[in-house]
């Protein structure tokens, strides 16, 4: 039985082409992380600051990260994941393969603009109030890969980062540090202020 | 006795908890944005449809931002049940060769008669003469099989 309604190959390669470029042209420019909230000066009050302590509390010790991880930085992840350095203690230990269950989006490794279009949908799906840590030089700018013509300059060219993470690759306790400056960037967020 | 019973209602109990915290609890949090949200889209709507309509519809105050602790900014993509990956091309009603079923069948068979010859191959001496017709009678009930299968053309690809 012939079925009809199939596409050929090459209309599949056109289109997937036509939306990378699409989305090359729109991404030239990088996404600023919305965080000058980090500088208000906020009218505190107790009422706030006790919600906003427990509220706090409860997203930074629940984050669940979700799978997104194209490359090399990955296997730092994993020794991090692991019983040496352990990150379930922190709560992280649940790695979520749905965005929809996730708040973490820990970006291991170099992108390509091929991939570019499946992590921003993998961003767009995770769960609110979500977080991105851009973890490894070529996450932060594309590192020694910056120069191809097929690879994203830093993720922030695609998805706002909220923690930029050094290191070629960074080591189990730097992506740890990191962890932690999210956690404190979580913590100073408070629930009158306007934003993410 | 009762005691066992209590130990049921303390079941019941953490059940109704976990429900609440794990399913009415959120969405209660987030009642608030939702209620922005839909006010919103509902303006929206009215207001590309029947313009004049819309100059009648009071304006609802939007909730304050410490009321909305769980956010709610749904869009197209966040909607879509399809999840990560890449997306669907085409129509997903494709049919698979059937032959294959037909293969992985018999390929079973046999597959399992290797794992019981194995052990009996091992111990061949040890079990005697009556075990050795035992796994004839055992590969006699598979090959008949395998000719059936034979003799219906599944192991023929068309």
């Amino acid at each position: 039985m012939e079925i009809e309604e199939v596409y050929s190959r090459q209309e599949i390669d056109e289109a997937e082409g036509k939306q990378i470029n699409e989305l090359i042209a729109r991404s030239q420019g990088i996404i600023p992380d919305p965080d000058q909230w980090l500088d208000e000066e906020l009218k505190r009050n107790v009422m706030v600051t006790t919600v906003d302590a427990v509220l706090g509390w409860a997203r930074r010790t629940s984050l669940w990260p979700v799978v997104c991880f194209p490359a090399c930085c990955a296997f730092e992840f994993i020794t991090t994941a692991a019983s040496r350095f352990d990150i379930s203690r922190f709560g992280m230990e649940i790695i979520r393969a749905s965005p929809r269950q996730g708040d973490l989006m820990i970006t291991a490794g170099t992108l390509t603009w091929k991939m570019a279009p499946q992590v921003k949908r993998i961003y767009d799906q995770m769960a609110e109030p979500k977080w991105v840590i851009a973890m490894g030089a070529c996450a932060i700018s594309g590192g020694i890969f910056r120069s191809s013509y097929s690879v994203v300059p830093g993720y922030n060219h695609i998805i706002p980062v909220d923690v930029y993470l050094p290191g070629c690759p960074p080591r189990p306790e730097a992506l740890i540090h990191a962890i932690r400056m999210l956690h404190e960037k979580i913590g100073k967020r408070s629930i009158i202020q306007e934003g993410k | 006795m009762l005691a066992d019973f209590g130990y049921i209602g303390l079941l019941l109990i953490v059940a109704i908890l976990f429900a609440v915290t794990t399913l009415l609890l959120p969405f209660s949090l987030s009642l608030p944005s939702r209620m922005e949200h839909y006010s919103r889209k509902f303006r929206r709507y009215v207001e590309t449809r029947w313009p004049l309509l819309a100059r009648f519809i009071p304006h609802f105050p939007s909730p304050p931002k410490f009321m909305q602790i769980v956010p709610y900014n749904p869009s197209p993509v966040k909607n879509s049940p399809f999840e990560c990956g890449m997306e669907t091309v085409g129509t997903s009603w494709v049919q698979f060769n059937f032959r294959y079923y037909f293969y992985a069948l018999v390929f079973i068979a046999l597959d399992v008669m290797v794992v019981f010859l194995y052990p009996w191959a091992v111990q061949l001496r040890g079990l005697g003469l009556s075990a050795f017709f035992a796994v004839l009678i055992f590969i006699a009930i598979i090959v008949v099989g395998y000719l059936y299968a034979w003799k219906k053309k599944v192991l023929e690809w068309k």
